[in-house]
């Protein structure tokens, strides 16, 4: 199964029954799965007219109560942005996929991960975020297929899911973990009005002084989402005098180089952030204060976009270096040792 | 005695933003009492257009959800394909409709989703100060064309009704008008059958309706009126398109 694969079928596990998606390369096997496999579970399965029309009906399937995604790449996410924000401003679960493509622009169809900013930052217009998990395997990729529709339900919130190129088209076996999805009670859904008061769902508010009260709202939810929903793997930590920082694909070829120089004796260790917004700051914090003459080294398929996070995280405290390359460019494990050694 | 009209029961008994002379007040209303006539209001969703209508779901008293500019029929087609055996209708005005929604109308269509769009065509954008629609007149001054809309410059009224006529999987467009008691009467039946249609399962139906803009026309309520029968009809047609 191929991560692209492996996404779709993970969403369905985890009782996704609406997808509705617009061709892009390179996640085009997730939209034929769904297309697939769909009606198996009586689940809805659309070719959207575009992106715009695509995310809109993720809106609106999970306005009406179903757990909705849909996917697309780079360029395709960048037309998504309005609809992530009216999502997250009418309080909605759904998650968004971005299998990484490069830009700026039409870019090409390698692998990037030049869409960091975009998705931790809100990406579209107003004061939001969404939740964001970066798989690193195939594996990854189906399991936080469960774990990022709990959250958009838990939050009622958006959770993108931030893979790459390298990912969606990779094959590997794995251990799914069994869900145990049962569908839930939403009070808010729109399913008409019997024997209650009407639902309405908005993001407007004109009122004066209501907006503000739904930012408030919304600003206590991402306090409590930094709090409680950081995720990360640490390895070799303890000891560590030189820590690479990368996630998803980039944090394998970071682990092979982390194991190389281990072998060798040199004290590396890897810090893998898994969701990236909330960025895990908390383990930064415990390495810190381990030992102070900890440096970071920084691996990104991009020009330095994590990169910001990690120096913000890290407060001048500690030397961050940085190594990237995008557009189609991946650090190179030869690439990254020489880069240790400059160290 | 029997009475005859009073305020329609699922209508929230508050005064509307709108403007002295608006259409929007009128068809409100007649969805509202269609909604009752149909006994449907268990199961009716609303989207709301963004347009002067944006806050529609503050009058309507059953569920409602806003959708971005444009894209109230993506909105609409999945709510319906999630849960069929609710009524699902837009409220559309002709910005959103027929020029930034154009991809989503035509789609939505030419899905043939069972779907009923009430589209108000007053020739102009209302919201945001009376800008050029895609069916303002040639000759029609707004904010955006001062000396009046130019078929070289801007092209001609967009007839969508007509557009979507021409789509196989559409079952039902009718133009109405509001411009007097008779004409609003067709209206309302236009309206009902929009709505009984899709409780058959019967297909994409279509309303549009010619709805007076006094503030952006400039012109006072009556004359805003007079406006429709005399000049608006002669470029879109009242009656039954499909």
């Amino acid at each position: 199964m191929t991560g692209n694969e492996a996404i779709a079928e993970g969403a369905i596990q985890a009782g996704c029954r609406f997808y509705a998606g617009y061709p892009i390369t390179p996640q085009n096997e997730l939209i034929a799965y769904m297309a697939n496999r769909m009606p198996d579970v009586r689940g809805i399965f659309i070719q959207a007219e575009s992106e715009l029309a695509a995310i809109n009906m993720v809106l609106g399937a999970a306005a009406a109560g179903e757990r909705a995604m849909t996917s697309s790449s780079s360029p395709g996410i960048s037309l998504k942005q309005e609809g992530i924000s009216y999502i997250a401003g009418c309080q909605l679960p759904a998650i968004v996929v971005n299998v990484m493509r490069g830009g700026p622009g039409l870019g090409n169809i390698a692998p990037s991960q030049s869409d960091y900013f975009q998705a931790t930052r809100g990406g579209g217009h107003g004061d939001y975020h969404s939740m964001v998990l970066a798989p690193s395997s195939v594996g990854e990729a189906y399991n936080f297929m469960s774990l990022g529709f709990d959250l958009a339900d838990k939050y009622r919130s958006p959770v993108i899911i931030l893979a790459d190129g390298i990912l969606g088209q990779m094959m590997e076996p794995f251990e799914p973990q069994t869900t145990n999805h049962k569908p839930q009670t939403k009070p808010w859904a729109l399913t008409g009005c019997k024997n209650r008061k009407p639902n309405v769902i908005r993001s407007l508010y004109l009122a004066e002084g209501a907006l503000e009260k739904l930012n408030l709202v919304l600003q206590k939810k991402y306090k409590t989402i930094q709090q409680k929903e950081q995720r990360c793997e640490g390895i070799n930590l303890s000891d560590a005098k030189i820590i690479l920082v990368a996630y998803g694909t980039m944090a394998r070829i970071a682990k092979s180089v982390m194991s190389k120089l281990r072998e060798k004796g040199k004290k590396v260790g890897l810090i893998r952030p898994i969701t990236l917004w909330p960025f895990p700051k908390d383990i930064f914090k415990r390495v810190m204060h381990n030992a102070r003459s900890t440096k970071f080294l920084v691996i990104e398929m991009s020009y330095g976009q994590m990169l910001e996070d990690v120096k913000l995280t890290v407060e001048a405290k500690a030397k961050v270096e940085f190594l990237g390359r995008a557009g189609g460019g991946i650090p190179t494990e030869e690439e990254i040792m020489k880069k240790i050694k400059m160290l | 005695m029997n009475k005859i009209f009073t305020h329609p029961k699922y209508l929230r008994k508050i005064s509307t933003h709108y403007c002295a002379g608006c259409g929007h007040g009128i068809v409100h209303r007649m969805i509202a009492e269609v909604v009752d006539e149909l006994d449907i209001r268990g199961r009716v969703i609303g989207i709301a257009p963004v347009g002067c209508a944006v806050i529609a779901y503050d009058y309507w008293d059953f569920d409602c959800t806003e959708a971005a500019h444009g894209r109230a029929l993506a909105v609409a087609t999945a709510i319906k394909r999630v849960r069929p055996q609710n009524i699902v209708f837009t409220y559309q005005g002709d910005g959103d409709l027929a020029a930034i929604g154009t991809n989503e109308t035509i789609h939505a269509a030419n899905r043939g989703e069972n779907l009923t769009v009430i589209f108000i065509n007053n020739a102009v954008y209302g919201m945001t100060g009376g800008q050029m629609a895609p069916t303002t007149l040639l000759g029609q001054k707004t904010a955006t064309t001062p000396q009046g809309r130019q078929a070289k410059l801007d092209g001609y009224p967009l007839k969508i009704s007509e557009l979507l006529a021409q789509l196989p999987a559409v079952k039902y467009i009718e133009r109405v008008s509001l411009h007097s008691p008779q004409e609003v009467l067709k209206t309302k039946r236009a309206i009902k059958q929009a709505f009984q249609n899709q409780a058959d399962n019967l297909g994409f139906s279509l309303v549009e309706i010619l709805s007076p803009c006094p503030t952006y026309w400039e012109m006072s309520p009556e004359k805003a009126l007079d406006w429709i029968r005399d000049t608006m009809i002669k470029e879109f047609p009242l009656g039954r398109i499909k």
